[in-house]
């Protein structure tokens, strides 16, 4: 790379909104006071107050607007292009949820508001409880929970507490080597021990070995946290088993919901006989992920689960005078886990979710299923053609659901090519790449999850793309060993940033 | 597509489900609505919420009706923020870590403290996320835990306590600030963290810094919840000895919205980098030497570290942190300085416009920065409804988590709460309480400003 | 150190640790080539507390790159009674002289008949092939 080879974003180096800053200019015109003026030593006694401001910008709006706008332009985002990253389901955001969760009577409503004065939030919280009870298959919801791994640590407080409740106490939570971390990482924080659970050679739970792990100590069984599809999507085939094995030690069975994409409409985990499920909305339900958060994730459980749900509750109530049912926040609740988070959750974010439910019903919910799956084995069957299919072989070889894992290995013993420096040339054909190396059961993994949003037209561009790059390999390795060239940084220095973490600008 | 992958139809790749566990039946849902349907349920819902645009709000307890300003919503909507994913591939995601850099920046600068993640949840998990590092850090299992710290991140502590093993002893509040006898007396060298709130949930100023001697003492962490808005005025928790800063961030750019999402924001001193939660953005160079970010110490996050990560956290509250940055960039040094300025100087007029009212008196007389407590001579809820037929919310009533102060109502000031309003608000709480012991009732004389609920008992 | 390389007058453990013996009580311990190979460059040391008691096959330390954390498995039993302190401010040694310079810990050896039970060289140059 040289001065004539350097594209424009490139050669704009990085200068933080702290580094424009010129002193006192700003953008805030704020109101006077309005009222009789004291010196804040009469309010507040001196060695409370801080003797010097923080040290924020001083930058006027126009050039706040430009600082932020030229950054995000340094950015891939779903709404350009295609992400077919495995496990996070990057479905197109649609704006009409940004539009009905800006109305004032969602967005100005103070969360301490009388219950009375909150009705259409409470009965929109109810309707999207109703309507994920229904999707799972399970009775019970509570929306509280603000992302995935938050209801992780609900569901397993909520196993503790069932246990409890029956006078027991259990210490081992099962998981499968191929889960997402945040599952063995939940498990700690709920101050239980993870017990790695291997796979068989069909990419399922190894029975044999899950057998082996009950009957090492089964009163010790405390939980088994799966997904269905898994990591390597593919469907379980013995989860009837695997439930029934979990049941009768005693402990309860706890689903990932990172994956529903692939069975919405279709199966369900409380039929799969799941206790407890989360569900992430920022996957399935079009929850913008907007570059890492806000999400949720609610749980649902079966009945005998009910009791321990976190408070408050949303529940509806029906009128004993002959008017309507009202909805109310439910604090009565003797056996509840507590609170996981401050009031009710990520209301904006069931905004949004609700109305991507009710512009998809029970019929658009379903074929967004079929289509993430038609569209996952229609990638797969391209990849396993021509290059793809010598370099990039799926690692196992059956109808998979709504993603795929392809290994990297014979890519990297007969061209050098690691999984990485694919997926950093990728970025120079404008894609995202998928998720690399997980699960970490596949060497040199690559998950790939295209979703139902995505066209043929963009599966096929994506498939060709990753043609050309082994093609380009075969040649001259050395090429996507240094991508990428094009976007506004190169491959950057994570060993330094770590060794010397600045963390911040300093001033 | 069927003849590329081989079958004959879709049903095809879904028989690896076995039968019995196929639904086999339409989902019990409606079918799917168009557009403008959607969006009249969502409006005929959002119609049936006394917002702050029917009820002029003066409720805190932790969230504010700030005057979030227009940029910023036009800043967090780009696409190119609002949809992509965590940073993982940098290349392509520098705006993203270049904001988390700066939103880092601003956190440090506002609480003192070198090190801030990129964002939390929310306050409370924050505060519990803190009590999980803080007995990583010294190996013990207690918290003690002021009564003044907000009731939420207590009951959410208390409920993480119950998973990773840890007791909380709380300490009660005299005159409404923590007791400081009874603190010192409750620390001892078992005690994995000191957590106080200042200001605190009755909108005291605390004295952090006497306060959490006795955490130096014993060589626990001093764990601060503190209020954004108020940290332009008010001494920051790392200038007063704290290990840990945290807190809800909603006040910074981000709307009421029932509760969520908004961000916790959480700092801490340099030695506790490796333990920190979340995600940390950091400063590098790529290949031709240009100025970059990444994810930095990934090796203490769930994706690397699994069981033995710092917090189970992935999924954050980014685009949030988003809007508190261009918020604090928007209010600028002086401006940010200005704006609690004004906060304090219009809740002391509040407070004295209060306390002079016929059957008001002040819960305590601690100095204040944005919210204060009052007693009422006539019960809190009733207050409330007849504020609330004149389009006012008074205030958050304390009795449900203060059960001393059933009598008690939180007052909150943001900079769009005026003087007029506040002299309404005054005169609707003296003719609350007047009517009252003129009648024994409230009359209501004006018409609902604020739909309420039909048949609610 | 770009070249595998297994020093023949180190004892070696399974897990990737080597010892070097110092007399009859006390001994270095370190990882090996292979390992520092398979971490990348290390960026951390979290090594014990001096006085610490470690035990055979058990972990006592922890050495992370940018993306993996590795656990260091103590080859023999004993007591903590040096840390290697350069490795604070320059855990890279231990990619560069995983043998020399890139020590981690001394110690005062418990059961200094453990070391019967070690690889020599060519046994563990065998492990790796296999």
């Amino acid at each position: 790379m040289n001065a004539m080879t350097e594209t424009p974003m490139q050669r704009e180096r990085a200068r933080t909104i702290y580094e424009k800053s010129k002193p006192s200019r700003r953008a805030a015109v704020l109101p006077d006071a309005g009222v009789p003026e004291r010196p804040l030593e009469e309010l507040i006694p001196a060695n409370l107050l801080r003797a010097e401001p923080p040290r924020l910008p001083e930058i006027a709006e126009p050039e706040i607007v430009r600082h932020y706008n030229r950054l995000s332009r340094r950015n891939f985002d779903l709404d350009s292009g295609f992400y077919p990253l495995g496990s996070c389901t990057m479905k197109h955001n649609p704006r009409l949820n940004e539009r009905v969760a800006a109305l004032p009577g969602h967005a100005r409503l103070h969360p301490a508001q009388d219950p009375r004065r909150a009705q259409g939030a409470l009965e929109l919280m109810w309707l999207l409880q109703q309507s994920l009870s229904e999707i799972c298959g399970l009775p019970h919801v509570s929306l509280q929970p603000s992302a995935g791994s938050h209801g992780e640590l609900a569901g397993l407080l909520l196993t503790r507490a069932f246990h409890a409740d029956r006078g027991e106490t259990r210490t081992k939570v099962l998981a499968p080597d191929t889960s997402h971390g945040t599952n063995p990482a939940s498990v700690t924080m709920a101050g239980y021990e993870v017990v790695k659970v291997a796979t068989d050679e069909r990419g399922g739970v190894e029975m044999d070995d899950l057998r082996a792990k009950i009957d090492a100590d089964p009163d010790q069984v405390a939980c088994l946290m799966l997904t269905n599809p898994n990591t390597l999507g593919l469907f379980d085939q013995s989860i009837a088993e695997i439930a029934r094995l979990i049941h009768e030690a005693g402990g309860t069975l706890y689903y990932d919901g990172a994956n529903l994409n692939a069975v919405m409409g279709q199966s369900r985990p409380g039929d799969m006989g799941f206790d407890i499920v989360h569900l992430n909305l920022h996957k399935s339900f079009s929850q913008p992920h907007g570059g890492g958060g806000p999400g949720a994730g609610p749980i649902a459980v079966s009945e005998r689960i009910a009791p321990f749900l976190p408070r408050p509750q949303v529940v509806r109530r029906e009128s004993d005078n002959g008017g309507g049912p009202s909805f109310d926040l439910d604090f009565e609740r003797p056996k509840s886990i507590g609170r996981l988070r401050g009031f009710q959750g990520n209301f904006g974010v069931f905004v949004r979710s609700y109305a991507y439910i009710l512009s998809l019903g029970a019929d658009g919910l379903a074929e967004a299923s079929e289509t993430a799956v038609l569209n996952a084995n229609y990638l797969k069957a391209r990849l396993s053609e021509g290059r793809a299919g010598e370099r990039l072989p799926v690692a196992f070889d059956r109808h998979c659901m709504h993603e795929f894992v392809l290994s990297g290995k014979p890519m990297k013993r007969e061209l050098g090519l690691a999984t990485l420096d694919l997926a950093k040339r990728l970025l120079d054909f404008g894609f995202h790449p998928p998720t690399v190396y997980f699960p970490l059961l596949v060497e040199e993994a690559l998950m790939v999850e295209p979703t139902e949003t995505e066209t043929k037209e963009s599966l096929d561009a994506f498939a060709d793309a990753v043609e050309k790059i082994l093609a380009e390999a075969e040649t001259d390795p050395e090429i996507a060993k240094s991508a990428p060239y094009t976007t506004p940084v190169r491959r950057l220095d994570e060993v330094k940033a770590t060794r010397r973490p600045v963390v911040r600008q300093p001033l | 597509m069927l003849a590329a992958i081989g079958v004959d139809s879709t049903a095809e790749l879904f028989e690896q489900i076995p039968e019995p566990l196929r639904l086999g039946r339409p989902l019990a849902l409606p079918d799917g609505l168009s557009e403008a349907e959607v969006y009249e349920r969502l409006a005929e819902l959002a119609a049936r919420n006394a917002d702050a645009e029917a009820e002029v709000c003066f409720v805190g307890a932790g969230m504010y009706d700030h005057y979030v300003p227009a940029i910023v919503d036009a800043i967090t909507s780009r696409s190119e923020f609002l949809t992509p994913y965590t940073p993982y591939q940098p290349e392509i995601s520098q705006g993203g870590l270049q904001v988390m850099f700066e939103f880092q920046t601003a956190m440090s600068e506002l609480t003192g403290l070198p090190v801030s993640n990129a964002g939390l949840y929310e306050g409370p998990s924050s505060v519990a996320s803190a009590g999980y590092l803080a007995m990583g850090a010294t190996k013990r299992r207690r918290f003690v835990v002021s009564r003044g710290v907000h009731p939420h991140s207590r009951e959410t502590l208390a409920t993480y306590s119950e998973g990773y093993g840890a007791e909380v002893v709380e300490v009660g509040l005299e005159g409404g600030l923590t007791d400081a006898a009874a603190l010192a007396a409750a620390v001892d060298g078992e005690t994995a963290a000191v957590i106080l709130q200042s200001p605190n949930f009755l909108g005291a100023v605390e004295d952090v810094k006497a306060l959490g001697a006795a955490a130096k003492e014993h060589g626990a962490l001093l764990v601060v919840a503190c209020d954004p808005m108020t940290l332009g005025i008010l001494k920051p928790p790392g200038e007063c000895g704290a290990d840990i800063a945290l807190g809800e961030g909603q006040p910074l750019g981000n709307r009421l919205d029932f509760g969520g999402p908004s961000f916790g924001f959480f700092c801490a001193t340099e030695a506790q980098i490796r333990r920190m939660p979340g995600r940390i953005a950091g400063e590098t160079e790529d290949v031709d030497g240009r100025r970059g970010f990444v994810l930095a110490l990934q090796t203490r996050e769930q994706h690397i570290r699994r069981e033995k990560a710092t917090n189970n956290i992935c999924t954050a509250q980014a685009l949030n942190a988003l809007g508190a940055m261009v918020h604090l960039a928007w209010l600028g040094r002086e401006g940010f300085r200005e704006l609690g300025e004004l906060l304090v100087q219009r809740t002391a007029y509040a407070r004295e416009r209060l306390a002079a009212v016929e059957g008001v008196e002040l819960l305590h007389e601690a100095p204040v920065a944005r919210e204060f407590a009052v007693r009422l001579d006539a019960p809190v809820g009733a207050v409330l409804d007849h504020c609330a037929e004149r389009g006012i919310a008074a205030g958050y009533p304390l009795g449900r988590e203060y059960p001393e102060h059933e009598d008690g109502l939180l007052v909150a000031i943001t900079e769009r709460r005026t003087p007029a309003q506040i002299d309404e608000l005054a005169e609707a709480i003296g003719g609350a309480i007047a009517g009252f012991h003129a009648h024994g009732a409230f009359l209501g004389d004006r018409p609902s400003k604020a739909p309420v609920a039909e048949g609610v008992a | 150190m770009s070249e595998a390389n297994y020093p023949d007058d180190l004892r070696y453990h399974d897990q990737h640790d080597w010892v070097r013996l110092e007399g009859d009580e006390h001994a270095f311990f370190g990882i090996t080539w292979y390992a520092q190979d398979s971490l990348g460059e290390v960026v951390f040391y979290d090594p014990p507390e001096l006085g610490a008691t470690i035990d055979k096959d058990a972990s006592y330390a922890e050495v992370e790159s940018v993306k993996a954390v590795s656990d260091v498995i103590a080859p023999m039993s004993g007591e903590i009674v040096e840390v290697n302190d350069v490795l604070e401010d320059a855990p890279e040694t231990i990619n560069g002289d995983p043998y020399g310079e890139g020590w981690l810990v001394k110690v005062r050896l418990t059961a200094p008949r453990e070391a019967e039970g070690l690889l020599d060289a060519g046994e563990y140059r065998k492990l790796l092939e296999g």
